[in-house]
């Protein structure tokens, strides 16, 4: 089947058979290898992508679901050249060791953030209770996202 | 596990839904969220001829607040629901008791009737609708038909439902102000699915008394249990700490969870009780 749908604000479309998941399309038919796949069942979050401004399960939505809709992976994220503010705070904080929930980690809470700028502290750590980390412990990755705020309540026109 | 191999359509209207559901013979299945059915299609449970994606159908994602009650169609998400405003007066159980579905990227695409239909004894969903008397409106190749939640839920995973029958919404029946309810439930971690869980209300008559009560169990049966005992002994009562203590007690008395990793059956059992008795404690103590 054919889908068409746009990635970090490209139009792309691909020749994908129905069973194919969002998070193996980008993979494996457009090479955006940064998106990850951990359980291919929902429970470790490392493929999550942004569609249509929510952050989603790339592994379960098929490809075919993604029709029309607009995409943001984790090479998306920044359009210019070098790294976000949330990217920068992650750098900072050592919120990454291994990297492989990184990607997820990251757009789950550049979903969050863009949406939620205040978000609390509390509401950041409910956030990621679905996307598992084997490294960090989290609280780096926490910490990074508070110190991150400020970048997205200026982009929101905050002073 | 990559999924089997399947066709796929995401019709326009109900009608060629429908006639879809029929053309594969049990063999094709609705796909709302998929938030459930991948993962069951990952694991091999289920390995369907064809999905047909509910997404183009309009008007199955509305909230309707009215002199009935609270209608929730079927494609309605988590997501909605914790973002609608006006839920949080009229049925103030339900996004309470939804803030404990899954996690936040689940929550943008799992859906109110595919939670409903997948009839997890451990979701939250399917207890609220059988706590709440809730009817599910469904339409199939036979017509129309409404079924009242008692007669949904038949087995783990299972409902009455036909195969050509898709769900279109449920109507959660209006609170009278009178009302006074709880919700517990204890998961090892924020989001993952309840080890146990309780939803409580009860009326408030004019002597003060406990009156029309309903008290739901998650994940300690095959199917969303009501707990008949415990709401016997809350009737006609005033629900201080006497009443609370009795009512948890006949609780942990009445179900009969099974035992697994994650929890033996004498611990689920236990744990009813001490959820309920937070739950009561939590309604007494609310204002209405
Ligand atoms: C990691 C993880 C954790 C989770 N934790 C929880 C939790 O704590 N609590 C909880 O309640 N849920 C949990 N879920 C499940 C989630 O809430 C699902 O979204 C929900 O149960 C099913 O909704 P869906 O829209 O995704 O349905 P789908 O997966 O699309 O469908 C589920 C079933 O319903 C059928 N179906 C779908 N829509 C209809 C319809 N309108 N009419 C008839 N049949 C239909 C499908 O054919 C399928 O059999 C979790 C899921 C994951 C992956
Ligand atoms: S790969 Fe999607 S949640 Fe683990
Ligand atoms: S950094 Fe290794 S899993 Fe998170």
């Amino acid at each position: 089947m054919k889908v068409t749908f746009t990635v970090n604000g490209a139009a792309v479309s691909a020749d994908v058979t129905p069973r194919m998941t969002l998070a193996d399309c980008l993979r494996h038919e457009l090479h955006l290898t940064g998106t990850h796949i951990g359980c291919e069942h929902g429970v470790c979050g490392a493929c999550t992508v942004i569609v249509n401004g929510d952050a989603v399960r790339g592994c379960l939505m098929l490809a075919v679901q993604a029709q029309g809709a607009s995409v943001t992976t984790v090479e998306g994220l920044s359009l210019e050249e070098g790294l976000t503010p949330l990217q920068e705070a992650f750098k900072h904080h050592h919120a990454l060791q291994c990297g492989f929930c990184t990607p997820g980690m990251l757009t789950t809470l550049h979903a969050l953030l863009s949406e939620e700028p205040d978000a609390s502290e509390e509401r950041i750590r409910d956030v990621i209770s679905g996307n598992i980390c084997r490294c960090t412990g989290y609280v780096p990755i926490i910490e990074a996202a508070l110190d991150a705020r400020a970048s997205y309540q200026q982009a929101r026109g905050d002073k | 596990m990559k999924l089997p191999h399947f066709e796929y359509e995401a019709p326009g209207t109900l009608d060629e839904a429908i006639a879809l559901l029929v053309a594969g013979d049990g063999m094709a299945r609705p796909i709302a969220g998929g938030q459930s059915f991948v993962p069951v299609m990952a694991f091999r449970l289920a390995e369907p001829s064809m999905l047909v994606d509910l997404r183009n159908i309009p008007g199955l994602n509305k909230i309707e607040i009215g002199a009935e009650g609270v209608r929730l169609g079927a494609m309605v998400r988590w997501r909605d629901i914790l973002d609608h405003a006006g839920l949080k007066t009229a049925l103030a159980l339900l996004p309470e008791a939804i803030e404990h579905v899954a996690h936040y990227q689940i929550r943008n695409r799992g859906t109110v009737g595919g939670s409903l239909a997948h009839a997890d004894p451990a979701a939250e969903m399917p207890t609220i609708a059988l706590t709440c008397d809730a009817v599910i409106d469904v339409v199939g190749a036979k017509g129309k038909r409404s079924i009242r939640a008692g007669d949904l839920f038949i087995g783990p995973l299972m409902t009455s439902l036909e195969s050509d029958e898709i769900i279109v919404s449920v109507l959660l029946p209006a609170w009278p102000a009178t009302r006074r309810w709880g919700f517990q439930e204890f998961s090892r971690r924020r989001g993952d699915f309840a080890l146990a869980g309780v939803a409580a209300f009860y009326d408030v008559d004019a002597s003060g008394l406990a009156q029309n009560a309903h008290i739901g169990a998650i994940s300690v049966g095959d199917t969303p249990l009501r707990l008949t005992k415990a709401e016997a002994v809350l009737n006609g009562r005033k629900i201080d700490d006497a009443t609370i203590a009795d009512a948890t007690a006949a609780a942990s008395a009445e179900v009969d969870p099974n035992g697994d990793i994650h929890a033996s059956a004498r611990y689920r059992k236990a744990l009813v009780g001490t959820l309920l008795s937070r739950a009561l404690n939590a309604a007494a103590n609310r204002k209405a």
